[in-house]
């Protein structure tokens, strides 16, 4: 893992520094903006916003899990899933930076999206 | 909806900020994960999902239409895993959950 997490607050920060607003402005708008996603993304319809990536909500059908404990079979119910689609720009930016830089990042690849 | 939506959309609840304004609000956020992730650092948003960077080691891959191996060189990949509050809200949870007070 590489070390620092960015949160709300820097978004905050970011915000107040580059456009002037206030810090509580500033914050209350950040919300607004992760809260203007979500229900968009709730209600069904996917938001895409250019040279970052898309977010979409998607269905899953029913399938068999497993009890990682137990071993025993259950079945998953149908549910719907967000899925972020990182744009080519997002993507070029990340690996342009980070190739043979050696930051340590996970390796791990446990998700269903395997996205090239 | 597209970013200029989104921008409309806040514009609309904040009538005292230039659209301007919001729109500098907008790619201020954005940019600020693109360059975390640019970084390798994370993003973690609570109640809406986290982005991280995850790290593809080179391997040798095939070309599938001929089957000659290709070396195909390590690659880093933004990642983003949806937050609880969101899933819960996708499937029916409380429908405007706790983390916006």
């Amino acid at each position: 893992m590489s070390g620092k997490t960015v949160t709300r607050a820097d978004l905050c920060d970011a915000v107040h520094r580059r456009v002037g607003l206030s810090r509580t402005e500033s914050a209350a708008l950040v919300e607004s903006v992760l809260a203007e996603i979500s229900d968009c993304i709730v209600r069904g319809e996917p938001v895409k916003l250019s040279s970052f990536g898309t977010f979409v909500s998607r269905p899953k059908g029913q399938r068999v899990g497993r009890n990682p404990k137990t071993g025993q079979e259950v079945p998953i119910s149908p549910r719907r899933v967000m899925v972020f689609k990182s744009s080519n720009v997002l993507k070029q930016r990340v690996n342009g930076a980070l190739v043979g830089s050696g930051v340590a990042v996970d390796t791990s690849d446990e998700s269903d999206d395997s996205d090239d | 909806m597209i970013k200029s939506e989104l921008v409309q959309a806040i514009a609309r609840q904040n009538p005292h900020l230039y659209q301007r304004d919001v729109e500098n609000v907008v790619n201020a956020i954005l940019d600020s994960i693109v360059e975390a992730l640019a970084r390798g650092d994370r993003v973690e948003l609570r109640g809406f999902g986290a982005f991280s960077v995850k790290n593809r080691p080179a391997r040798i891959g095939r070309n599938p239409r001929t089957g000659t191996r290709v070396q195909v060189t390590e690659k880093y990949v933004p990642f983003f895993k949806t937050g609880k509050e969101m899933r819960e809200r996708l499937n029916g949870g409380s429908p405007q959950a706790g983390w916006r007070g």
